[in-house]
């Protein structure tokens, strides 16, 4: 348990090199291949890996610390919102009213000068560090005001919904001066490369698979060190942990933080990738969403998170084109379904039934050995 | 016969009415609890309570329900802020300004009523968590173990009859053995103090009397407060009594001399 | 030269005018009013302004009818002639005879501004002497929005006839106007009228008495500035009392939203995140019972919200039974778990009832008795909010009643504070939760019927209502009803009067932030629990 990878993370780790290195090589064949990826679905792939990470940062608080947010999907917003001002102000003059500074929809909003706020979004780096500061912040002034006055379970659970409706009611605002109604979109480049053009596709997935793969490793660190173990105790027995003399608030604030960063980087590694950003990303029924995700994988086992993302996605995708209308009833009653009869996730059932047959077969061995020996 | 109020304040205590130097602690004791009220919506679950422990000294806390001992216990560990008086510990350390992180760093153990332990972790991890070391996140997330330390956990792995369950998950454990953890895990904190609540509920006859060695054991160095309700236990434990009845100490002394206060027979012991 | 001509007979009007106000109505009525009717042929604003003065002056019988005809624009002019349209028919004016078309030359007669107010004030001093008090009374009205001076003898006289106590008042009001702003009243007048404008009181007279007519004297323009800071004040003191009820109607309508979730999150500690949808329920049957109504007895359509409510809380209470059986008490004590089974199943039930109803909105209609409003004072109620405040505290009593009086209350109270001991006290403790759950779901249709009044009865009808009614909830604490009432409350009317001031959309959310510092600050609500029942 406490090593850095168990089996689950070689399998998970090498599945995801063969995934990366996978789509780019079947991008290239030739259109008449039957193995073709077409250009439309590379960027979907990496829409999936990024909603994989949110996913795992998710359940590194939900799996192993036993916060449950309903608001997760704001963090994720938020990075993404970073990294689409960046890539607004990377539009330049060529927008529609050619404007020299000003994104087209100031210029439409008769907006004279750039808000405060979207100064140094020019620059790269900036926007960069945004991606994981502005979350960040954001996590660790509501999880300072949460975690030390003990709002826990379900509390935190509404409250943390009602942040993420709060912010996406401000967001729908034109005079937030993030676009209103119609959020950021019109994306031209990234660091100078064409965000359409099939390269930029590609990096932007490899990108995701990297960031996937390392924020994997850094919670799986977390997890097998002692922090993970206070963690888990967090989980399972709060006030024990509290009258062992760890400071129960300090912990969940930390990881709390740390996961809406992670939640940040998917958020702006999805942008690009979708070309828009707007306030229906903070819709509470996203974050709930992501949480069935994890729920479906298998809370508390990192994989089953990433797991479950790309299994419910897929079949999301499936099912709004051949039976849009069946969707809300399969998502609904997979809700219902996981949380009635499959606790443990796809990942935790399975490895329950591995473990029971591999008990049987110990035990018909030792039967098979006690029969030898009469 | 002595009158019960008598009993109320231990001579150690009765000569300091008037505010000490600040710099001179308060008392000697090692706790001391001085007019301690709670009350919840009119209801008051301590009532001036008092008293005092000593260094290395075993005291068991016997009363009706409701007699306000558990509140005591939340009141020591920090969970529950007394409305009035004073609690403190080594004589500087008020603790009724500290979390209760800070109280359990100071040297204050606690073992609930019902076993609580990590279930999910293993036996070894229990202990492991409970060692007495740098509590803040990011020491905890760069600490390894040291070869110290597993000396430590091997000790009192066998101390507490676990060693060969180290590796189980804690929950796989029988309620006695779970009871033995819960008191390892308080003891590799190296508390100067140990509220034990009601440790040989759900024993058996063996496992309490195993219990009670364990418990004079432990009190040769630290002090201990022992709540419980099963008489033989206490018997078997021989230390100085205290009978709390609605919120206030009814009486105090040994077992035979509370056993035979008139009012404790009333309120709790029946005739 | 033509552009001379109108104006002579301008002047002769005039004298006309004079004339006949000195005479009276009576010998020179019939020859002003049919040379008016001729002037409007010339098609000039200040003839026709002079030509209404002079029909209205006239006391002819037809004087109101043409004048009426002429602010409708139904009134054409041509050589000489004026006649009135009535849809195809057209009627001279001073005859009284019957055309089929339109004489040539004939042309509408066209109104400016001046003319138009002409037109009110001579109106208005033609209905002042109607034999109808209703009429009388909106005559006044008008003259006083008007303030021509003018209608002045016509309202002094009517006045003196005036035996209608209420018509007397309004039309004293209106002479106050009239004599406030004339530009040639004595000091005297001017004060009569200042107290009587103050007593008035509303938006109107303030708008008279802080535009005074120039070059009064001091002291008057001194009484007027105070009158009129005393009515701003009494109407900002309105205003406070119209926020305050639109809060406590927005309260209402949260406390219906939220009461039912008091109940089950309150006392069972389920998190029901498809209680919305129940609300949604309710509503929907109010549209089906209404459309069953509609086409089978349209004579029943005035209590189609009294069927409608114990239907409502059959179905919300039948499925939510059905959820408790099937989902809930799988769950009970993992409240994460129950939380999103319960979002699992609020999609099932918002597509299940787009895939029946449609996704759009349906038409719920409101009953005659519910619409059209209360004026009290600067006050205006409408009826159905009034419904809407009666029925929120009625269900909330009722339910109050249940839980304490009843023996499912005192089950239900049993369960919630010792599970264990109620059942080993042989009360059914399983039927209790499904109960219970029922009980708050069924409140949370009969939400939906008052909800169906005032807002859109659509799919997503319960999302909108599923935040609000959780803050209401926490805010309040959970497991007291009073607190629900008091949660309620307070954000109607913080809601109401932060509006104002911030927007709509804003107030939302700066009252979002605030309960989320208040369940900071104060974990478990208004009306916490204390003591060992936290613990549990």
């Amino acid at each position: 348990m406490s090593a850095l990878l168990d089996r689950r993370g070689i399998v998970f780790l090498v599945a995801l090199a063969i995934l990366a290195i996978a789509v780019p090589l079947l991008n290239a064949l030739p259109a008449s291949s039957p193995f073709h990826i077409s250009d439309h679905l590379v960027p979907l792939i990496g829409k999936y890996l990024c909603f994989a990470l949110l996913a795992l940062s998710v359940d590194l608080i939900w799996g192993y610390c036993g916060i449950l947010s309903l608001g997760h999907g704001a963090f994720f917003a938020l990075g993404g919102y970073a990294m689409g001002m960046y890539l607004m102000r990377q539009i330049g003059p060529r927008g529609v009213y050619a404007h020299p500074v000003l994104p087209d929809f100031m210029v439409f909003l008769n907006m004279k000068e750039l808000p405060w706020f979207w100064h140094g979004f020019d620059q790269f780096w900036f926007a960069a560090i945004m991606v994981v500061v502005v979350p960040g912040l954001l996590a660790f002034a509501f999880g300072w005001l949460a975690f030390r006055s003990r709002v826990t379970g379900v509390y935190l659970s509404i409250i943390t919904q009602a942040m993420t409706f709060a912010l996406m009611l401000a967001l729908f605002r034109n005079d937030m001066g993030l676009g209103g109604n119609n959020g950021l979109t019109d994306f031209k480049d990234i660091l100078g490369f064409p965000v359409q053009a099939p390269s930029t596709r590609i990096a932007l997935f490899l990108l995701s698979a990297l960031a996937l793969a390392g924020a994997y490793l850094l919670c799986r660190w977390i997890i097998a060190s002692k922090l993970g173990k206070v963690l888990v105790a967090v989980r399972d027995a709060e006030s024990r942990t509290r009258f062992l003399g760890y400071r129960v608030e300090s912990y969940k604030l930390a990881v709390f933080t740390l996961s809406a960063m992670l939640a940040g980087i998917a958020g702006a590694l999805y942008v690009p990738q979708v070309g828009i950003i707007n306030p229906s990303e903070f819709a509470p029924a996203n974050s709930i969403e992501v949480v069935i995700w994890v729920a479906v994988g298998g809370r508390g086992t990192l994989v089953g998170a990433a797991l479950g993302a790309f299994a419910v996605n897929i079949g999301k995708s499936w099912f709004t084109g051949a039976l849009p209308e069946l969707w809300l009833f399969a998502l609904g009653g997979l809700f219902v379904f996981v949380t009635l009869f499959m606790p443990r996730g796809i990942l935790g059932t399975l490895e329950d039934w591995h473990g029971a047959f591999r008990a049987r077969r110990r035990v018909r061995a030792t039967d098979a050995a006690a029969q030898a020996a009469e | 016969m002595t009158h019960p109020d008598a009993l109320i304040l231990p001579p150690e205590a009765t000569g300091i009415a008037q505010p000490a130097p600040a710099a001179r602690p308060v008392t000697t004791a090692l706790l001391y609890l001085d007019g301690v009220t709670v009350s919840f919506d009119g209801f008051r679950a301590l009532n001036a309570l008092s008293l005092t422990i000593g260094h290395a000294e075993m005291r068991a806390i016997i009363g009706p329900n409701g007699a306000g001992k558990t509140t005591m216990m939340d009141v020591i560990t920090g969970k529950t802020r007394p409305n009035e008086g004073d609690v403190l510990f080594e004589g500087v350390h008020d603790l009724t300004r500290l979390d209760e992180a800070a109280i359990a760093s100071l040297g204050i153990g606690r073992k609930f009523q019902t076993p609580t332990v990590f279930d999910m972790h293993s036996v070894e991890d229990n202990i492991l968590l409970a060692l007495k070391s740098d509590r803040r996140p990011f020491p905890t997330l760069f600490s390894r173990r040291t070869g110290e330390e597993r000396d430590r956990i091997d000790a009192l792995l066998a101390r507490i009859r676990l060693t060969d369950q180290r590796a189980r998950k804690a929950a796989e454990l029988s309620h006695g053995q779970k009871q033995w953890l819960e008191i390892g895990m308080l003891l590799a904190q190296e508390p100067k103090l140990l509220l034990v609540d009601e440790p040989a509920a759900g024993m058996t006859d063996r496992e309490t009397a195993d219990t009670a060695d364990l418990l004079r054991e432990i009190a040769q160095t630290r002090a201990v407060v022992v709540v419980e309700h099963d008489m033989t236990f206490v018997r078997d434990l021989g230390v100085k009594v205290t009978c709390l009845h609605e919120g206030s100490v009814l009486a105090e002394g040994s077992l035979d001399a509370v056993s035979a206060n008139e009012r404790v027979i009333d309120v709790y012991l029946g005739r | 030269m033509p552009r001379i001509r109108p104006f002579l007979r301008a002047c002769l009007f005039a004298l006309g005018l004079a004339a006949s106000l000195a005479l009276g109505p009576a010998p020179a009525a019939a020859d002003a009013y049919t040379d008016a009717l001729a002037v409007f042929s010339a098609d000039s604003f200040s003839d026709t302004d002079a030509a209404v003065t002079a029909i209205a002056a006239s006391g002819h019988p037809q004087a109101e009818a043409v004048i009426r005809a002429l602010q409708d624009g139904r009134l054409l002019a041509g050589g000489g002639r004026a006649f009135i349209r009535e849809g195809a028919a057209l009627t001279d004016a001073a005859t009284g005879e019957t055309l089929a078309a339109p004489p040539p030359g004939a042309a509408t007669v066209r109104l400016n501004n001046r003319v138009r107010r002409t037109v009110a004030a001579a109106l208005g001093s033609l209905t002042l002497l109607s034999p109808d008090p209703r009429r009388r009374l909106n005559a006044a009205a008008a003259v006083f929005k008007a303030r021509d001076a003018t209608a002045l003898p016509t309202l002094e006289e009517a006045l003196a006839r005036e035996g209608d106590r209420r018509v007397r008042a309004a039309m004293a009001e209106a002479r106050a106007a009239i004599l406030f702003s004339r530009p040639d009243s004595n000091a005297a007048q001017r004060m009569e009228a200042l107290d009587i404008l103050q007593a008035r009181g509303d938006q109107d007279a303030l708008a008279i008495l802080s535009n005074p007519p120039a070059g009064i004297a001091p002291e008057i323009a001194a009484a007027a500035a105070g009158a009129a800071d005393a009515i701003r004040g009494r109407l900002e003191l309105w205003r406070a009392l119209q926020n305050a009820w639109y809060g406590l109607s927005l309260g209402s309508v949260l406390l219906l939203a939220a009461i039912g979730l008091a109940i089950t999150f309150g006392t069972m500690g389920v998190i029901n995140m498809a209680h919305g949808e129940m609300v949604m329920l309710g509503a929907y049957t109010t549209f089906v019972v209404q459309e069953l109504i509609r086409v089978h007895a349209p004579w029943m359509f005035g209590g189609s919200l009294f069927i409608a409510i114990p239907l409502a809380f059959l179905v919300a209470g039948a499925v939510g039974v059905a959820i408790e059986r099937c989902v809930i008490r799988f769950l009970y004590g993992r409240p994460l778990e129950t939380l999103l089974a319960t979002w699992g199943l609020s999609l099932m039930l918002q597509q299940a009832v787009r895939t029946v109803f449609g996704a759009n909105n349906r038409e719920v209609g409101t009953p005659q008795w519910m619409s059209g409003a209360l004026e009290i004072g600067g006050l205006a109620l409408t009826y159905n909010r009034i419904a809407i405040v009666v029925f929120a505290l009625i269900v909330f009593v009722v339910l109050l009643l249940v839980l304490r009086y009843t023996p499912l209350g005192l089950h239900v109270r049993a369960v919630t504070q010792n599970r264990r001991m109620a059942g080993s006290m042989g009360i059914p403790t399983s039927r209790i939760d499904a109960l219970t759950f029922g009980l708050g779901s069924g409140v949370a249709g009969i939400a939906g019927v008052a909800l169906s009044q005032i807002d859109n009865v659509s799919p997503n009808l319960g999302q909108s209502y599923i935040i609000d009614s959780f803050m209401v909830v926490v805010f309040g604490g959970v497991g007291n009803l009073w607190g629900t009432l008091v949660g309620a409350m307070t954000l109607g009317i913080a809601n109401k009067f932060l509006e104002p001031y911030a927007g709509a959309v804003l107030g939302k959310i700066l009252l979002l932030v605030a309960i989320i510092l208040f369940i900071q600050r104060r974990p478990r609500g208004l009306f916490a629990l204390k003591g060992r029942a936290v613990e549990a």
